[in-house]
């Protein structure tokens, strides 16, 4: 119910007209759809696409040996592995984002350990400049997501039986073999809930771009949020997010169907 | 039990000399000698916990020995991986993979061998019908039955026809009727393929109908290797009489030799037992008689043989089986003791032959008992 009440009020919203400050027509039209498609809009799309998937990229190639790590890791280190991995839970998403700020920033504490060791070489330091920019939106959001990609993979891990690994080997399977014909096959249904659960809160990110991100490394959250309030067009920022939602059910969607068909479909024929 | 011949075999296939291992502080095999020869169904057999699984997964190259070499077909495998060693292994859950179906399962050895596709789908085709499989090609592991994964499980382990086939306990996960049925597949697929197979279970009647060889281990160490009826019937030692079939341990003391003939006092009555000896003992030391329950009599009034070893006790208890009934005596001297006989039916009666508070005497000839260190 609260989901789906702002969602319809949303949604009726994207096919309205704003007529004054304050009154919005319902009028039925998809002038605002037209204009989401706009090239401008379209590129910020395009973007946050990128961000988000470079994103959830570098969050598999990070968690996806931490995870293998902490599932074969001694009984007795596994919860404290994990506590580190949702420790960072504990803290609120804005304080999260100022200390990596305060980490990064041109006076931050990795300058000073970079000027650190450069005083101790005798090299010449100039501060470099980490913020404001696309690497430093997704270094946030890398940060803030990796959870939602360990997590997933390492219970895809738990649950894997290790005895599979010793028999493709002992059916003559090499390391690379076993990770390409068994391993990621297995686990595959994990690594794309992992990457769903990462790629989607990516896709929306709002705090991120709007604190580490430079002017140009906006992505669609901002130009949504900037439609309903400094704009005060609440029909274009609906049907930006209207779209936004589309995207989000068709990568839902295109996982449901490809487990879909590999658990209960395919009766195909290989020879 | 195995009624099956021998055949005249060994060449050694496998050969392991003062194999160790340890986990940590926990010593699992000890110092293991053992040939196996070639074209041989070879069991290892032993209580959980003695060291077997480790013993195979050595063999699969899947544990490095801490000492000890290890030769296959008179290769040392001590640099080689599991992926490059002419041994296959069938693993206790099966370990088929879950994504694949039957075939790719099946055809899996040869993929990774880089073996031509119409090679490929002969070899999987002939092995799918050898393993009486044909027409679940396409199935899915979790869309078959237990008797079914086991078979698969064989046909992609014996595709790759190696040198030696590992079996870890292949049936334990089968219901009774199956097990028996894969048992006697499991004789004619070695029969018929002539490949060494080595079978790790702790079921020993497993062990006993299929294996040509046995080889018991407790502790670690390897405490037998024998034919199942040397095995059943000559036992080395009181472990391995103990642990293959039931039998009786009377507690004696060694008071006479005579030749191969031994005298021994019990501890619970004082009769007097003559027995086979064992060189291992000295008079006066403290030793097991042990005797296999169905090796016992009823005296009979009838039947008068001089050479039978005589014990008198009381029945307390009987267990009725069908084929036979196990009878609970007790033994009273200085201290009581139970010795449980097998009197098999081999006439339809209504009754058994004694009843519960008879009076007996059990006998038992010369040649049926052993005698055991303590």
């Amino acid at each position: 119910m609260f989901l789906l009440v702002p969602i319809v009020i949303i949604s009726i919203f994207s096919f309205s007209a704003k007529q004054g400050l304050v009154d919005i027509s319902a009028s039925w039209v998809l002038d605002n759809y037209i204009r989401a498609f706009d090239p401008v809009y379209l590129s910020v799309f395009f973007k946050s696409m990128g961000i988000a998937g470079l994103t959830t990229s570098i969050c598999f190639l990070i968690g996806f040996p931490l995870a293998i790590g902490i599932a074969s890791a001694p009984k007795s280190w596994k919860p404290i592995l994990l506590m580190i991995v949702v420790l960072p839970f504990w803290v609120n998403l804005l304080i999260r984002t100022y200390a990596l700020i305060a980490v990064f920033r041109t006076r931050g504490f990795f300058n000073f350990s970079l000027e650190w060791v450069a005083n101790l070489l005798g090299i010449p330091f100039e501060p470099l400049i980490l913020l404001y920019n696309d690497a430093a939106v997704i270094l946030g959001l890398v940060y803030i997501h990796l959870p939602f990609m360990i997590l997933p993979l390492y219970a895809g891990f738990e649950g894997f039986n290790k005895s599979l690994l010793e028999a493709a080997s002992d059916l003559g399977a090499r390391q690379f073999k076993i990770m390409t014909a068994v391993v990621l096959p297995i686990m595959a249904p994990s690594i794309i809930s992992g990457c769903i659960l990462v790629f989607i809160p990516a896709l929306g990110s709002f705090l991120t771009p709007e604190l580490l991100g430079g002017p140009s490394s906006q992505m669609i959250a901002n130009v949504i949020e900037r439609q309903f309030l400094a704009a005060n067009d609440w029909p274009f920022g609906s049907a930006l997010s209207m779209t936004l939602i589309y995207l989000t059910f068709g990568a839902l969607a295109l996982r449901y169907f490809w487990l879909r068909r590999r658990y209960f479909g395919s009766k195909e024929n290989r020879p | 039990m195995g009624a099956r011949d021998r055949k005249t075999m060994n060449r050694s296939i496998v050969q392991l000399k003062g194999i160790s291992k340890n986990y940590g502080t926990l010593e699992a095999i000890k110092e293991i000698d053992l040939d196996i020869f070639e074209g041989e169904f070879f069991s290892i057999i032993g209580p959980s916990g003695c060291g077997k699984t480790t013993l195979l997964r050595v063999l699969a190259g899947f544990e490095i020995p801490d000492s000890g070499s290890l030769y296959i077909e008179n290769i040392n495998m001590q640099n080689v991986p599991p992926n490059k060693r002419s041994i296959n292994m069938v693993f206790q859950s099966y370990a088929l993979f879950p994504h694949m179906n039957v075939l790719d399962n099946v055809a899996f050895g040869l993929k990774v061998d880089g073996v031509a596709r119409d090679e490929q789908a002969r070899r999987v085709k002939s092995m799918l019908s050898l393993v009486k499989l044909s027409g679940l090609e396409n199935r899915l592991p979790q869309q078959l039955s237990g008797g079914q994964l086991q078979r698969v499980a064989l046909a992609r382990a014996l595709i790759k026809k190696p040198q030696v086939l590992l079996l870890d306990e292949p049936l334990s996960a089968l219901d009774a009727k199956l097990r028996n049925e894969m048992r006697q597949e499991l004789i004619r697929l070695q029969k018929n393929l002539g490949i060494t197979f080595i079978l790790i279970t702790h079921d020993q009647q497993e062990a006993l109908s299929m294996a040509d060889r046995i080889a018991v281990m407790n502790e670690g160490t390897i405490q037998q290797v024998a034919s199942p009826s040397d095995l059943y019937e000559f036992p080395s030692n009181k472990f391995v009489a103990d642990f293959i079939g039931s039998i009786n341990f009377i507690g004696c003391q060694l008071s006479e030799i005579d030749g191969d003939v031994f005298k021994v006092i019990t501890r619970i009555s004082k009769d007097a037992f003559t027995v086979e000896g064992n060189n291992s003992l000295r008079i006066g030391q403290d030793c097991w008689l042990g005797i296999r329950p169905e090796k016992i009599n009823f005296e009979d009034a009838d039947v008068v043989n001089s050479h039978h070893n005589k014990l008198s006790g009381v029945v307390k208890n009987i267990t009725y089986f069908g084929q036979a009934s196990m009878y609970h005596v007790e033994v009273t001297g200085e201290k009581t003791a139970t010795i449980n006989v097998m009197e098999n039916h081999s006439q339809r009666s209504r009754h058994t032959t004694n009843k519960v508070g008879d009076s007996v005497v059990l006998c038992w000839s010369i040649e049926s008992s052993s005698l055991f260190t303590s």
